[in-house]
């Protein structure tokens, strides 16, 4: 058997330096239904973001193309980026660049008056420098136009290919600079996609940017894949997958492809939630009956029932307090969100708004839930505030699906409809900033949005 | 163990890298089976390969009851897909009487083994829509073991929302999609 796992990846990798023989080979009459890739593979499809919607009075901010220095193939790449990053979390609004009268790279050449007549407030500025061996410094400087003065820069040395990863960088640095809170610019969101139809269905786990940039398939199976959800540390992803034919919970590094199995007890195996210590996974088994919360703890494999009830529970997610769990329970009759501590004890019914609140995603602060609500419009993206004890909508589609929350809590990213199909949408917490992820292909659905991890 | 004996299993896990060794053996558990040469195929018929001419008791049950290619044929027999009715897992009168009449079926021929996939409409969350399907297909098991079925024979599964049938965001395609198969191995 190994052997044959041999001869077939040898085939793979060689055939992937020359994708034209691929249907030649007849090792390829065997498809594997799960693959597993390595984050590094190189990008297939990029999307793109539209912004609906942005606040009535964003910051006026002119982001000019950094000057190059012995760079000549980049294209306005920091500025592009910074310009987007902002744009797109409806809290800024770039001066367009058609109108700048110069186009400073550094302090000493700024004329003030330039950019307090095109009403801008902040101003960026910056510089590539190629300092050969594929190595660049890029460094910028943000500026108070009206203040004359600096308020903030910094020099990075990167290898080349790191230019999209500063430049989220700078957008971080910028955000927390003039909204006081911090950026999630340079960070990633997981999803699922799925192509073709049955029985020829492909689903893909995909990594990618979260402005959506470089998608990258970190496993394809012809089987369903869903629910991933981001370790703490950013390191690892737990999903469900139907690769042998029922549903069983997996944890992959995003870096090594290292894969274990989890959990495969008879019935369902499903819903993975990480403790905020990355420690435990809260699950949903079904192995005693019928689906109830379970704690399994990833060092030791041990495993403690939580929940204990006739009625469907599941959809677990921690309190950021490593307390409680939220979860969603059909003990009412429609499912609703309940909230349990982890050390054991009764179930507390938290929603009472709505015939339907499921799939309860904790905010950074642990101070409110979004969740999916049916409140007589629709399925919706709803927020819960655990100090007004009341779900409010936030969205005004009816087919939302699987919000979670940026790890800044900003933003709120979910999978909804359009034109037939399945796409990413992300909402501010306020309802007031709404933009939608365009991807090229595919139904794309269930977005975890990474926690701050810098490697990442 | 179940199934699929007309597939070859080939163990397959591969870590495609650019530049880069560093690829990793996963448990060894992960069945993975080989399709037909038309790329990315997937199985979808579980059902039926397999049993089809075992010299299966046929008409004791008085229900008709001959095996077909994918399970046994006859009024109530042919009918292999049950529904039902928006989140809930109760079977309607008509599902009851198909229910029934596997059941009987199954009583009277022990060496038939079912699955029961459970299936849901797209609405509502895809987890809560998972436990539904489970739940659906327990209601089917929970009637053919009252009726005499031994529990082993039956194996239920879930794909809540992940399998529709029927497209469409209407109730003509949810009332398609909230059902438990009966599949015969």
């Amino acid at each position: 058997m190994s052997l044959i796992l041999n001869l077939i990846l040898m085939n793979k990798v060689e055939n992937m330096t020359s994708p034209g023989h691929l249907k030649s080979k007849s090792f390829f009459f065997f498809v594997a239904t799960v693959l597993v890739f390595l984050i590094s593979r190189p990008a297939s499809a990029v999307l793109t973001i539209e912004v609906n919607k942005g606040v009535d009075a964003g910051i006026p901010i002119a982001i000019v193309p950094f000057g190059l220095e012995g760079v000549s193939d980049l294209p306005h790449l920091p500025a592009d980026i910074v310009e987007s990053d902002l744009n797109s979390s409806g809290k800024f609004d770039p001066v367009s660049r058609e109108t700048f009268l110069s186009q400073p790279t550094d302090l000493g050449s700024i004329q003030y008056k330039d950019w307090r007549l095109l009403k801008a407030e902040a101003l960026v500025v910056g510089k590539i420098i190629n300092l050969g061996n594929g190595q660049l410094e890029v460094r910028f400087r943000l500026v108070d136009v009206f203040r004359e003065r600096q308020l903030t820069g910094q020099k990075f040395v990167i290898p080349e290919n790191r230019i999209r990863k500063v430049s989220h960088q700078i957008s971080d640095i910028i955000y927390q600079q003039l909204t006081g809170k911090r950026g999630a610019f340079d960070t990633k969101i997981a999803y699922i996609t799925a192509q073709g139809k049955d029985p020829k269905r492909k689903f893909l786990l995909q990594v990618a940017d979260a402005d959506g940039f470089g998608p990258r398939t970190v496993l394809q199976s012809n089987e369903p894949i869903l629910s991933p959800a981001w370790s703490p540390d950013g390191n690892w992803l737990a999903y469900v997958s139907f690769e042998k034919k029922s549903s069983n919970v997996y944890i992959q590094n995003v870096w090594s492809g290292e894969r274990q199995l989890v959990s495969e007890y008879p019935g369902i195996n499903s819903a993975p939630a990480w403790s905020p210590d990355g420690r435990s996974l809260a699950l949903t088994l079904s192995k005693d009956g019928n689906p109830d919360i379970y704690v399994y703890n990833v060092d030791n494999n041990s495993l403690r029932r939580l929940t204990r009830h006739t009625a469907i529970d599941t959809e677990p997610d921690w309190a950021p307090d490593g307390r409680t769990i939220a979860f969603t329970s059909g003990r009412s009759g429609a499912p609703q969100i309940y909230r349990i501590p982890v050390a054991g004890g009764n179930a507390q019914r938290v929603t009472f708004d709505g015939k339907y609140n499921a799939g309860p995603s904790h905010s950074p602060d642990g101070k409110s839930l979004v969740l999916i609500t049916d409140q007589g419009n629709g399925f919706r993206v709803g927020i819960y505030s655990q100090e007004e004890r009341s779900v409010r909508e936030l969205t005004d589609t009816r087919q939302d699906e699987s919000p979670t929350f940026a790890p800044n809590g900003e933003m709120i990213i979910y999978a909804t409809q359009k034109g037939g199909r399945s796409i990413l949408a992300a909402v501010s917490t306020d309802g007031s900033v709404q933009q939608t992820l365009r991807f090229q292909q595919g139904s794309v659905r269930e977005p975890a949005w990474s926690p701050f991890n810098r490697k990442l | 163990m179940r199934n699929v004996l007309s597939y070859v299993v080939v163990l397959f896990l591969s870590v495609a890298i650019v530049g880069c060794g560093g690829r990793k053996a996963v448990d060894g558990d992960v069945n993975v089976e080989a399709v037909d040469g038309t790329a990315g195929a997937s199985t979808g018929g579980l059902a039926g390969d397999g049993v089809s001419s075992s010299g299966l008791d046929d008409g004791s049950t008085g229900l008709g009851g001959a095996m077909g290619a994918n399970g046994p044929e006859g009024e109530l027999l042919s009918k292999r897909v049950v529904y039902f009715d928006y989140n809930s897992s109760l079977l309607t009168l008509e599902s009851e009487a198909i229910v029934q009449a596997h059941a009987q079926f199954l009583a009277s021929n022990s060496g038939v083994q079912i699955i029961l996939e459970g299936h849901a409409d797209e609405r509502g969350t895809r987890e809560y829509n998972l436990a539904l399907g489970e739940d659906r297909a327990k209601s089917v098991a929970n009637v053919m073991e009252a009726l005499g079925v031994s529990g082993g024979r039956i194996q239920n599964v879930s794909y809540g929302e992940e399998r529709p049938v029927a497209l469409g965001y209407d109730e003509a395609a949810f009332a398609l999609n909230r059902r438990v198969e009966i599949l015969y191995q």
